[in-house]
């Protein structure tokens, strides 16, 4: 099975290969029957592909250790879920789903893009093709996850602690669905390039592929965050870590793709920016595969360091960064600028919000690569860390965050702001209301902790505003603003949810960083400590055994009002395979806040340290994630992209004939 | 104005935006970012009380005391110097005598480092990359070890 899986693998690449070249050649030389070799090899590769993953992740199940990759990260005593996910909690098995998603995306436009002019959908595929073919060159040169051993094992060496968590089982696959995603959009530019001409369909089929890959990326960020704040047990949601930061760039970039894409779409502006955005956005995704995946960084995430997969990462990066840049900057004039705009209009917000996400974006890289550049060059070592971003980042959002109630509002072409300004008052006494409560009668309050609670207010009430504007609040009777308000186009929901999600995401943060409080302690059973009006009592340490480790858990009873309200526990777990101690951290979501405790050493008199926070509205965060996700399947249900398309596969002769360049 | 003026302003109005951003990165990056130093390095670099900087190499053995509450106090040492260091808060579960580590703080003015964090790898089977390297760099890093 195993061999099968490998064989399969090869078969893959082969079409890979043919993807890459006979659908390119024919769509130059306008042989159709070459052309049209494109889908089938596509979907066949993206068979073959989950066929080898299926025989590795059939490996895992079966703990089988006569192959490499199953000793080294496998056990028989592990449960069943963390057999499954350990086969892409390795950095050959993660490698192997990347491709898998790849393969998946390319099917998916073979597959639904019937519709698409035929030279188009060509080039795209041998796009996609060609990404395919460097990893699965690079999977089977360099990290081949099918190697057998001889003897076999008897038993693996487990998977490390840390990824045996549920996390693995969602995280990495929604990070890649995201990053890969982005893909698709790649090779449309590149095939938009290739072509020298941008069509009508370019911009409605690059949308919504935006949008699916920014849904799952966000969610895939989310998610990670959510696993590294419980699984570390330091209590922090985001480090400013480069690993983080791998996947944060391409969601800046994303985000700001995702809105130059609906100008491109709805005003046919902004053509070139948005062509070259996409390029950007997967360059920025196979550089964040590059520093996770390279070794040149050590974490969690770096499973495993072997200089000749960074250099052939580097190449890949290289090949196709510079080659997708050296094509743009031949074939960019060729394309034809759209239309005009008044810089106050719902384009200009556009553009705005495009600025200052990109400058963004620009920040975060050069904090992220600059460490590695000084090391390789002079040898220095620094780290980037919080107070950076703190200074760089942070000033770009605010002004960024500040404008956003106002772009749904401005009018196309022409906006009128003072107009907008007039219907954004009830939000703006809202958020001055919120900043005056937050600054002066709550504890803890700051000029941050003000400021940042009435941007996300600002940020809630304004995408309210929007909805309540276009449903005609205030200026009809309450049946016909019903009746508008159900029949709002999805996207306009989707907009509003996705800015709504950002303000959620805004408040969990500062109510977290500012009105969080923090205790470490030394406990013995039966003490009690407060913390921010709660009361936790230390019942003990209690040895229990786990499938494939052992622990020491430690109970709390948390006390309300006098009462017992059940308990938290929070363990420190003993994996005999890898000679490995974890922390469990305690977590108690109480509305939207949570307790969260985490155990230290035990000291000699029976005595352990324990840290706790009190941490007020932080599932917000990543509440305000899945919000945004919302918004962004909201905006993907648009009549216009589910209706909208087959509409047009009536005329692709005229559409093509208006588009083609005058 | 023209359409020709119309577009200079906004050109330039984008540069003198990305120039403020570009200004500030670099500003940042020369106040924001923290240094690596093993102990033998600080005897020849200037580190004043104060300044935040990150301190490798290995916890030092038969040097760990705990004292009263959650303060630890240890020494990081490279085999030639040694650093006091203290911290309070929970220390990292693979924290051990002769394990690597960084931590990230500031001398106090009595020359201990006062670390308000501190980090060990999780997997047992690396060091911190900037300790192995410094270790390697100064003779004393040994192949088998490592792996």
């Amino acid at each position: 099975m195993v061999e099968t899986g490998h064989f399969a693998l090869v078969l893959a690449f082969a079409l890979s290969l043919v993807q890459m070249l006979l659908p390119l050649v024919g769509a130059r030389s306008g042989n159709r029957r070459l052309m049209a070799v494109g889908g089938p090899v596509a979907v066949t590769g993206f068979a073959l592909t989950a066929l080898s993953f299926a025989a590795l992740a059939g490996a895992y199940a079966g703990s089988d250790f006569s192959v490499a990759n199953v000793w080294e990260n496998s056990h028989s005593l592990q449960p069943m879920i963390y057999k499954i996910t350990g086969t892409w909690g390795n950095h050959e098995g993660s490698m192997l789903l990347w491709v898998l998603i790849l393969t998946f995306f390319g099917a998916l436009v073979a597959v639904f893009g019937s519709n698409l002019p035929e030279t188009l959908k060509a080039n795209v595929l041998a796009v996609q093709g060609t990404i395919g073919a460097a990893f699965f060159l690079f999977i089977l040169t360099t990290s081949n996850p099918f190697i057998r051993l001889n003897p076999a094992p008897i038993e693996g060496r487990d998977l490390n602690p840390v990824l045996q968590d549920l996390g693995l089982a969602i995280h990495p696959p929604l990070l890649y669905l995201g990053y890969v995603g982005f893909s698709i959009c790649f090779s449309f530019s590149v095939a938009a390039l290739i072509e020298g001409r941008i069509d009508a369909s370019w911009a409605r089929w690059v949308r919504p592929w935006t949008l699916v890959a920014w849904m799952f990326l966000t969610g895939g960020i989310a998610m990670g965050s959510y696993w590294a704040y419980y699984e570390l047990g330091w209590g922090g949601f985001w480090f400013w870590d480069p690993v983080e930061n791998a996947s944060f760039m391409p969601w800046l970039a994303g985000t700001a793709l995702l809105h130059s894409a609906i100008v491109m779409e709805k005003r046919s502006a902004l053509k070139i920016w948005t062509l070259l955005l996409a390029i950007l956005t997967f360059s920025l995704s196979l550089l964040g595969t590059f520093l996770v995946r390279s070794g040149v960084l050590t974490s969690v995430h770096a499973f495993a360091t072997d200089p000749a997969r960074g250099v052939f990462i580097l190449c890949i990066l290289t090949l196709f960064i510079g080659g997708s840049l050296a094509l743009f900057a031949l074939r960019a004039s060729r394309l034809t600028a759209g239309g005009l705009f008044h810089p106050i209009s719902r384009e200009g917000a556009l553009v705005l919000n495009n600025l200052f996400l990109t400058t963004a974006t620009a920040t975060v890289l050069v904090g992220t690569l600059y460490p590695l550049v000084l090391e390789a060059t002079t040898g220095g070592k620094i780290s980037v860390g919080a107070p950076f971003f703190d200074l760089t980042f942070g000033p770009l959002m605010l002004p960024l965050l500040a404008i956003v109630p106002f772009g749904p509002l401005l009018a196309w072409k022409r906006g009128d702001i003072l107009a907008a300004s007039q219907r954004l008052m009830a939000a703006f006494a809202l958020a001055i209301a919120a900043m005056l409560v937050a600054g002066l009668f709550i504890d803890g309050g700051s000029v941050f902790a003000a400021l940042g609670v009435g941007l996300a207010v600002w940020l809630v009430a304004g995408a309210l505003t929007d909805l309540a504007v276009k449903s005609g609040v205030g200026s009809v009777t309450p049946a016909v603003m019903l009746r508008r308000f159900a029949g709002l186009p999805r996207s306009v929901f989707g907009t509003a949810l996705a800015h709504l999600g950002l303000g959620l995401t805004l408040l969990g943060i500062v109510g977290t960083l500012s009105f969080g409080t923090e205790k470490i302690l030394t406990m013995r059973a039966g003490e009690t400590v407060d913390l921010s009006g709660h009361t936790l009592r230390f019942e003990g340490l209690f040895p229990r055994k786990g499938p494939n480790f052992t622990e020491d858990r430690g109970r709390f009873l948390l006390i309300s009002n006098g009462n017992a309200d059940g308990e938290i526990t929070s363990a420190k777990r003993f994996y005999p395979a890898r000679q490995t101690v974890t922390t469990e951290s305690g977590i108690r979501t109480l509305g939207l806040s949570q307790l969260y405790l985490s155990l230290g050493d035990e000291g000699k008199d029976g005595s352990v340290v324990v840290r706790l926070w009190w941490k007020p509205l932080v599932t917000l965060i990543w509440g305000g994630g899945l919000v945004m996700m919302g918004g962004a399947a909201m905006s993907l249900l648009d009549r216009r992209l589910r209706v909208g398309a087959p509409a047009r596969r009536r005329k692709p002769a005229a559409a093509a004939a208006s588009a083609s360049p005058t | 104005m023209t359409r020709k003026q119309k577009r200079l302003s906004v050109i330039i109005a984008g540069l003198a935006f990305l120039g403020a951003a570009a200004g500030l990165t670099f500003y940042a990056l020369g106040q924001k970012a923290s240094y690596f130093y093993m102990p033998a390095d600080l005897a020849t670099a200037t580190v004043q009380p104060g300044q935040r900087i990150r301190l490798g190499g290995l916890v030092e053995k038969g040097t760990i005391v705990r004292s009263q509450g959650a303060t630890v106090a240890f020494s990081v040492t490279d085999t030639q110097k040694s650093v006091k260091v203290t911290y309070t808060g929970i220390l990292p579960d693979l924290f051990r005598e002769e394990q690597g580590v960084i931590t990230e703080g500031a001398f106090g003015p009595d020359g201990v480092f006062v670390a308000d964090s501190v980090l060990a790898k999780h997997d047992e089977r690396y060091m911190p990359k900037e300790v192995a390297d410094g270790l390697k760099a100064k003779g004393v890093w040994q192949e088998s070890k490592s792996q």
